[in-house]
């Protein structure tokens, strides 16, 4: 166990070495984007004396480094500072809107998750016969759609010609669950119906591909049946890879979701991020970024000590 | 008073204009004609004609263009669904009456000194703040004075930088005393930004606490994403029919028309006109389309090669066939454009201007007598300038072969458009919002030393007048000189303007209005949560 720990600390360092890179990066990155803050804030009807005044009061003359290195001084102690267009506090203006994001990322979760591992695993008992073949087509037609198409498609069907569901998952304050689950539920259907191909397609792969194995021969020639031989004798031995996926497409469900976000006016952090683009709001841009960086390095992590935990060979090595 | 034949023709508009068959001005007229006075027609017109609106209901509104970073200072003010949030729960001096008059709102009456330098504004007793303080003269001081003075950021500074000073009555009224005179102030408070808001105790605005005197009073703000209000009882004026008004920021349009469709909400702004006549089809929606005043003009810098030459630039404007352009770039949602900057939405507006058509030959004979045949010119553009503008100008370019002139679509990345490419490059396509008067805009866009010049234009005969209607009291003068302007505009001026965009929004069937609608911004100059009601 102490060589896990060992391994998880030392994964999480260079987590934040890759962090550390990676702000650099964006720091600069919107620097490069073209246009002017105040002008964006102020927008067209500005002139050259309110954004004089207002560049003033933002601190956008200091050189980039100075603003840079300051940002990154809060950052470490999770202040992100202040948006500069309104001047509230980073943390307090996406924090709700990033816990809306992972609520809708879990809700996607608990749903394609044992769904693609549970069809995964019957396509895989199934294999080659028609009900593999179907399942396969639906899968892959579905991730090679742009989410927003899947998303229209949804609204027309569930919202305008059966009327089943809301179009739009505006959120109010004091919903109940139960209301929560029902208004999200097209864009939550939506990142399943993305994410499930690719988890189902490796699931069966990686089953498939050990049921050529030895000991999974010598499993059916004791008798074991068929079912009992995959869950019992292959699946154990496919986590490793599943699990990898899974871990890539929860990240996907919350780095990916922009597009749902707007298609389905879901106010979360994709939302806020392109609002922040739009207006040149560095400290929001880079607050998001850094979030969806150090998600996706949280679950890639995750997804080792995950493979490491399903295989004694890696746990207890010579 | 009046005569029973009166009544019944009394009776017989009061049923015209029930079925919306005559407009308010119209049975303001025909009614004091059958001997009414004018406060009793207008009693008649809101409670006969309109059949009576109800009151109740939960409108709930999906509006365009609102961003995270939105906020409650009113010289910031920029995003659409701000627009349409601020005259819900806010107030101004004066406001636009469906009719496209001047009406009163926190301020009851107005009067001008002769030679209009001084605006004397009586604010109406009964305006009060949601928090339940009254509206003091020291609360409008302290709102105007957000935008004026060395360290506003206000982007409405320029608008008051001739006045002076704002004094205080002492009998609930204040003066706006001016540097020169402004026939036309009082249509100016009707801008967006001037809301009136409570001042602190050292004379700043306290704008922060999202405090209002209007038609409704907010309860949940998000920026960026909605906003929930109920009704203020005690506002000073006539309306407010919903007890309960939602604001949901809808940015994505298919997002706006589904949600209208499906009935999640009552009304929409901004619909996309490539699928306006599906969208007129729903039995259940109806769809407004509203001549603006706001539009797109097409500047030429006057002092640049080859557009120093007036004969070039008349021969652009008469290369463009602005009847297809309408017809198949804003699928028929617009009003056709004469190179003046004044809008039939505007007051003054000169009638009897002809039309410029669309006409090769003579542009042709143009460029011939100022030695510019085989003209070759850049125009750029982006795609945010409005939706089509892009596809606009490339069908320019098709109509303007016929007359020799070669014209290059440019097309720039929509970011920062505004920043890099308005007023630096020689020709460009530019987006204007209404404006209330035609000296508003002139003044902002075509004076010769103004900051947004677009077209670097210079007649000293235009800026002459220009000055002189803005301190002529007598509206037929100023209404003259306006023509006398719009005509140089037209012949001589750098700018090309295809159309006036219409305003395209739509509501649920059961959602009602009165028979006119304000022209300053959608959704009935932006008051639908105060002026419209359900039908029960």
């Amino acid at each position: 166990m102490g060589d896990i720990l060992g391994l998880i600390a030392r994964r999480l360092g260079l987590g934040l070495v890759i962090l550390f890179v990676i702000s650099i990066i964006i720091f600069f990155m919107v620097e490069l984007l073209p246009g002017d803050i105040a002008q964006a804030v102020l927008g067209q009807g500005a002139t050259e004396d309110n954004l004089a005044a207002l560049r003033e009061q933002m601190g956008l003359n200091k050189p980039a480094i100075v603003r840079y290195l300051e940002w990154l001084g809060g950052a470490v102690t999770f202040d992100f500072g202040s948006s500069i267009v309104t001047g509230e506090r980073v943390t307090g203006l996406i924090g709700e809107r990033f816990m809306n994001t992972l609520f809708l990322a879990a809700y996607a979760a608990v749903i394609a998750v044992p769904f693609a591992i549970i069809l995964g695993v019957i396509v895989a008992l199934l294999r080659n016969s028609i009900f593999d073949r179907v399942a396969n087509v639906l899968t892959l037609t579905s991730i090679s759609s742009p989410e927003f198409f899947l998303g229209y498609i949804l609204i027309l069907f569930f919202a305008v010609k059966w009327g089943m569901f809301p179009a739009i998952s505006s959120l109010s304050q004091g919903m109940s669950l139960g209301d929560l689950l029902y208004r999200t539920f097209l864009p939550a259907l939506t990142l399943v119906l993305v994410v499930t191909a690719h988890m189902m397609r490796m699931t069966r792969a990686a089953i498939i591909n050990l049921l050529a194995s030895p000991y999974i021969e010598m499993a059916r020639l004791k008798g074991a049946p068929p079912w009992k031989v995959i869950v019992k004798h292959a699946l154990p031995n496919a986590w490793a890879p599943i699990i990898n996926v899974v871990a890539l497409n929860l990240a996907y469900l919350i780095t990916g979701v922009v597009l749902v976000e707007v298609v389905f006016v879901y106010p979360g952090i994709g939302q806020a991020l392109v609002d922040a683009v739009s207006k040149r709001d560095f400290p929001v841009v880079q607050a998001c970024c850094l979030i969806f960086a150090a998600t996706f390095i949280l679950l890639n992590l995750a997804a080792d000590v995950g493979a490491i935990l399903t295989n004694p060979r890696l746990r207890h090595p010579k | 008073m009046k005569n029973s034949k009166d009544q019944i023709l009394i009776d017989r508009l009061a049923d015209a204009a029930r079925d919306a068959k005559v407009s308010r001005r119209s049975f303001m007229n025909y009614s004091m004609a059958a001997g009414l006075s004018a406060s009793a027609a207008t009693g008649l017109w809101t409670t006969q004609a309109n059949a009576a609106p109800t009151r109740g209901g939960h409108f709930r509104l999906g509006a365009h263009d609102g961003n995270t970073s939105d906020s409650h200072d009113p010289g910031t003010y920029v995003t659409y669904s701000t627009i349409m949030l601020i005259h819900t729960f806010r107030s101004y001096l004066t406001l636009i009456e469906p009719d496209g008059s001047l009406g009163p709102d926190v301020a009851s009456e107005w009067t001008a000194s002769p030679d209009a330098k001084e605006w004397t504004f009586k604010l109406n007793d009964k305006a009060t703040f949601h928090s339940g303080k009254k509206v003091t003269a020291n609360d409008v001081i302290a709102s105007l004075n957000h935008h004026r003075g060395e360290a506003s950021t206000s982007a409405a500074k320029s608008l008051l930088s001739d006045v002076e000073d704002i004094v205080d009555n002492g009998d609930h009224s204040i003066t706006l005393k001016m540097a020169s005179s402004n026939a036309d102030l009082p249509w100016l408070m009707t801008d967006y930004h001037f809301v009136i808001c409570p001042a602190n105790d050292d004379g700043s605005l306290n704008w922060q606490s999202g405090d209002g005197c209007g038609p409704y009073r907010l309860v949940d703000t998000e920026f960026g994403v909605g906003y929930h209000l109920v009704r203020h009882d005690d506002w000073h004026l006539e309306g407010a029919y919903f007890d309960e008004v939602t604001i949901t920021v809808l940015n994505d349009p298919n997002a706006r028309q589904t949600a209208l469709v499906t009935g999640d909400v009552d009304g929409i702004t901004q619909i996309e006109l490539k699928t306006l006549s599906l969208l007129e089809r729903d039995p259940n929606i109806e769809v407004d389309n509203v001549p603006s005043a706001s539009t797109v003009t097409m500047p030429m810098f006057c002092d640049v090669a080859p557009f120093d030459n007036v004969d070039v630039r008349n021969a652009i404007k008469l290369s463009m066939n602005r009847e297809e352009v309408i017809e198949k770039i804003l699928f028929g949602a617009g009003t056709i454009g004469n190179d003046f900057h004044h809008s039939p939405a505007m007051p003054y507006w000169p009638d009897d201007i002809p039309q410029r058509e669309y006409d090769p030959d003579q542009a042709k004979s143009l460029l011939k007598k100022a030695g510019a045949e085989g003209l070759s010119v850049e125009l750029k553009v982006a795609d945010s300038v409005f939706s089509g503008a892009v596809d606009m100008c490339v069908l320019f370019a098709e109509q303007a072969k016929a007359s020799g002139i070669d014209i290059k679509v440019n097309r720039s990345p929509s970011d920062g458009y505004y920043s890099d490419v308005w007023l630096k490059d020689p020709w460009c396509v530019v987006q204007w919002g209404a404006r209330p008067t035609p000296d508003v805009m002139y003044s902002l866009a075509y004076k010769d030393d103004a900051a947004w010049n677009e077209s670097h234009w210079q007649n000293e005969r235009f800026n002459e007048l220009l000055l002189k209607a803005k301190a002529e009291l007598d509206d037929d003068l100023r209404a003259e000189m306006y023509r006398e302007m719009a005509m140089l505009a037209r012949d001589d001026g750098g700018t090309l303007i295809p159309f006036f965009s219409n305003f395209v929004y739509a509501r649920r069937k059961n959602v009602m209005h009165g028979p006119d609608l304000a022209a300053s911004w959608q959704m009935d100059g932006a008051r639908a949560a105060s002026r419209w009601w359900f039908a029960s």
